[in-house]
């Protein structure tokens, strides 16, 4: 049985007081109580603070190039889908760099769980507007204010049939583990974005801006009526919901994909024999 | 024998099933056939051939004397008319085509009427075309019955009939009409040489799957889509994923991540789909993670000429990338090296964990040849991961470890209490991000500097065909060797002519093996052939050997290179470069 230390990885690079560091922690308790011991799951990530994560716990890692997590999980999963596969990836990362990827990774429905640290700010690079900034507000890079109307990936996620869709806070840890555990038990692609303060570069969404909105959806909400759901992910503003907005069953890529239905695409043996047959079909 | 037929019409009409029957027809009649295609960059319309050439001798590329034009409309014979060599006749369908022609080389065969008689339909004019070629040179028709019985079988035995019973109309027709058909076509043995005749964009998919690939993911690009359409249609039955990717970005990452996670993984597509994939080409460079990208070059700029041939990319696929890190670029001149270079690429991408590429182009690619097979002993299978028992008595695995050779084992994540780590940024030993100046001097040693001497040492020097003191060298790489090797054939008679073919690129050949360098200084004329305008060969050789060649010939129409003219063109070059240095 694997203990806490067994999870501690290399000093982090992040700012005091960075949003980062409770959902780090929050991320190693959640592996540790089930079980899931560090040689046994995958952790892909991109560039920007996020994707820094994996070097801070212990875990199969491939931290790749920024914005391309998902093509990297997809295949990791498709090769071997035995693997819990996490994509871990910033705001600008995943809905900037990589949007194209996000909405055909849903699309899939590879088994992968993505976990979006959502500070609505570019923090690696100092400061710019990623996707998830909102209107008006002046960066150095956006003296004028942002134009661009805010992505909104909940809802993005929901009307492309994601089957797990949820939104998490770093302020309130302990629904935060709820709900990355409830991702990496839902069979399917989950997105889980996780609100997270930059405490350097973003004086808007401070601890306190968010502690000020963000509430937890109660049971009166049913994650499975997707109209529901999208009016839920309309909601960003005074009041900001966190938990399970929508769910819904669908088959996994992975097990609907006849070669690697019996068995992992990696346990399989190469039959050279076989290939040699193909060449009759060219006399 | 030496005959060329040319099949010409709109996109649609079905040239491809005319061509493609022929050439397996001649192929398993034991004769040696080659293939060429023009098409354009639309579904339907617009104006297309598909060029047989059949000799009772090996060929290797394409002549430009038709004997036989096969004209399924107006616009065919309009085109390609001029081409025809003294005893061509063209044949075509007055009715459909709304025009009788008087001239004795012209045969109206009426496919329409044929195919309406035999089976009520117009699908089986193609058929009569096929027959009616047949008739005109006067082989008999019982392999063809057998290759539509074969082609058929799923529609079953009525369509086999009607086709059958429309090949011999065809065929009698040609027979009793053709009065100017003057073709010999040698009585094959009565067991033919047995010969493969294969493309070279299926002999590079199945030089993948003859080395172990077990994952493939592209965005369809011509000319690189074939590969990913034979794959897929193989995935069922060899346990392949085939996954079409959302663009060319994903494509080479999700290659890069199968491999990463333990299975031989390659990528595939043409130069704009490249340009995307540049970025992910750095990432396998830096986390060494092995793959082999299939490169199909078409000319560009930009969109280009989407369908047609140029070998525009070379110094691309060269030199293309942010960062230093080894790689390996083939470019293999013919099928049967398309089948052995992609098998050695999946060989040295895992051996030593860099990104080996196969340059391909459009002519290379749609070309068809025959050759006497694929030799499996020549096939190497050396799965170099770390896994299964070795990986499960390892302990402390460290996937970037510094070694005596710069690699490191590959250990395969999940399957054992080892971690496998990686990362795009700088890293140490076990694959966490750094940025000390001493890690990355010991990370470019390894990954760099300790590899590339060892890389090198595997690739072959040049192919010379012809002898090593020849007075004339013609040079050139990848889809030339055909017509560059029928040009020496031709001319070898009057000129002591050689001709010199790289296909192993990067590394650069090293002198040791073989001195190719001094064959072509000793040369009184080298002259380096290449289907691009910038000479991207020639500044490769010249910045790898000093050499510079005495004179070039480059082609950058979109078009191959054809045999006759390019003949005409090395003869004109060699004598303009004689009456220079005799000072005339």
């Amino acid at each position: 049985m694997a203990e806490m230390k067994d999870y501690e990885g290399q000093s982090p690079a992040w700012c005091p007081g960075c949003g980062n560091f409770p959902l780090l922690k929050t991320f190693k308790q959640v592996f540790l109580e089930l079980g899931i011991e560090p040689h046994e799951f995958m952790v892909v990530s991109g560039i920007g603070q996020a994707g820094k994560l994996p070097h801070y716990t212990k875990c199969n890692t491939f931290n790749g190039l920024h914005g391309r997590t998902l093509p990297v999980a997809t295949a990791i999963r498709l090769a071997n889908h035995k693997l819990p596969v996490i994509a871990v990836a910033g705001d600008g990362d995943c809905y900037g760099e990589g949007g194209n990827h996000l909405v055909h990774a849903i699309r899939r429905n590879v088994n992968v769980k993505l976990f979006v640290h959502d500070n609505q700010v570019y923090a690696l690079t100092k400061g710019q507007a990623s996707p998830t900034t909102g209107q008006g507000v002046v960066t150095k890079s956006q003296p004028f204010g942002v134009f661009p109307e805010p992505l909104n990936p909940i809802a993005l996620a929901i009307s492309l049939h994601c089957t797990f869709v949820a939104r998490g806070f770093v302020g309130d840890a302990d629904f935060l583990k709820d709900l990355m555990k409830e991702a990496l038990q839902y069979k399917g692609f989950a997105l889980l974005d996780i609100l997270q303060p930059c405490v350097t570069y973003n004086k808007v969404n401070t601890y306190k801006w968010y502690k000020e909105r963000v509430y937890r959806v109660g049971p009166e909400h049913d994650p499975t009526d997707r109209i529901a759901a999208f009016k839920l992910a309309l909601e960003f503003g005074d009041k900001i919901p966190t938990g399970v907005i929508y769910k819904c069953e669908r088959p996994i890529y992975e097990e609907k994909f006849p070669p690697i239905a019996e068995k992992p695409l990696v346990e399989q043996e190469f039959k050279f024999e076989e290939a040699l047959k193909e060449l009759q079909a060219f006399y | 024998m030496d005959y060329t037929i040319k099949i010409g019409g709109e996109a649609g009409q079905g040239l491809q099933t005319i061509g493609g029957m022929l050439g397996k027809l001649f192929s398993r009649s034991g004769f040696h056939v080659f293939t060429h295609q023009d098409y354009m960059s639309r579904i339907r319309g617009g104006h297309n051939f598909y060029q047989v050439r059949i000799a009772d001798f090996p060929i290797t590329s394409s002549r430009s004397a038709l004997n036989i034009l096969i004209a399924l409309n107006r616009n065919t014979i309009e085109l390609h008319k001029g081409e025809l060599g003294k005893d061509g006749v063209i044949i075509y369908d007055a009715e459909t085509i709304k025009q009788k022609y008087e001239e004795g080389n012209f045969l109206d065969v009426p496919f329409r009427k044929i195919s309406l008689e035999k089976s009520h339909t117009l699908v089986m004019e193609n058929t009569v075309a096929v027959g009616a070629v047949l008739g005109m040179l006067g082989m008999k028709t019982g392999l063809a019955e057998k290759l539509l019985a074969e082609t058929f079988q799923k529609k079953g035995q009525e369509v086999i009939e009607q086709n059958i019973a429309a090949l011999k109309a065809g065929y009698e027709h040609a027979q009793k009409e053709c009065l100017n058909c003057g073709f010999k076509v040698p009585e094959p043995a009565p067991v033919p040489e047995k010969l493969m005749l294969i493309d070279g964009v299926s002999a590079l998919a199945l030089g993948a799957l003859l080395s172990g690939l077990k994952f493939y993911s592209a965005y369809p690009m011509t000319p690189s889509t074939g590969i990913l359409l034979y794959l897929a249609g193989k995935a069922a039955r060899h346990g392949l994923v085939v996954e079409q990717a959302e663009d060319e970005i994903a494509a080479i990452n999700m290659a890069i991540g199968a491999s990463f996670a333990g299975v031989r993984a390659a990528t595939g597509t043409s130069g704009g789909g490249y340009a995307l994939m540049v970025e992910g080409l750095s990432l396998a460079g830096m986390t060494e993670t092995p793959i082999v990208i299939f490169f199909g070059q078409r000319p560009g700029p930009a969109t280009g000429f989407p369908t047609r041939t140029e070998q525009g990319d070379l110094l691309n696929a060269c030199f293309s990338s942010h960062g230093e890190f080894p790689r390996i670029v083939f470019a293999p001149g013919t099928p049967e090296e398309a089948v052995y270079l992609t098998n050695k690429a999946f060989d040295l991408t895992e051996k030593y964990q860099v990104p080996a590429f196969v340059l391909f182009d459009t002519y290379l690619g749609d070309s068809e040849w025959t050759l006497p097979g694929i030799d499996a002993a020549k096939l190497k299978y050396i799965d170099y991961r770390l896994k299964g028992e070795a990986l499960q008595n390892t302990t402390g695995y460290k996937r970037h470890a510094y070694t005596e050779t710069g690699v490191t084992p590959l250990a395969v994540p999940g399957l054992s209490k080892n971690l496998v780590v990686t990362d795009s940024d700088e890293h140490d030993e076990e694959g966490h991000i750094v940025e000390d100046a001493e890690t990355r001097v010991k990370m470019v040693e390894k990954r760099l500097l300790k590899k590339l001497p060892q890389i090198a040492a595997e690739i072959e020097p040049p192919k010379l065909y012809g002898n090593h003191a020849a007075e004339i060298v013609l040079a050139g790489w990848g889809s030339t060797f055909g017509v560059m090797k029928a040009c020496v054939d031709n001319l070898k008679d009057r000129y002591n002519i050689t001709m010199m073919h790289f296909s192993e690129l990067t590394p650069f050949p090293l002198r040791e093996k073989f001195d190719y360098v001094k064959v072509l200084e000793n040369a009184k004329i080298a002259i380096c052939v290449e289907n691009n305008a910038t000479r991207q060969f020639a500044r490769l050789l010249k910045m790898e050997t000093g050499f510079n060649f005495t004179g070039h010939i480059n082609k950058f129409d979109g078009r191959p290179f054809l045999l006759d003219p390019f003949i005409k063109e090395v003869e004109e070059r060699v004598s303009a470069l004689v009456a220079l240095s005799e000072g005339v």
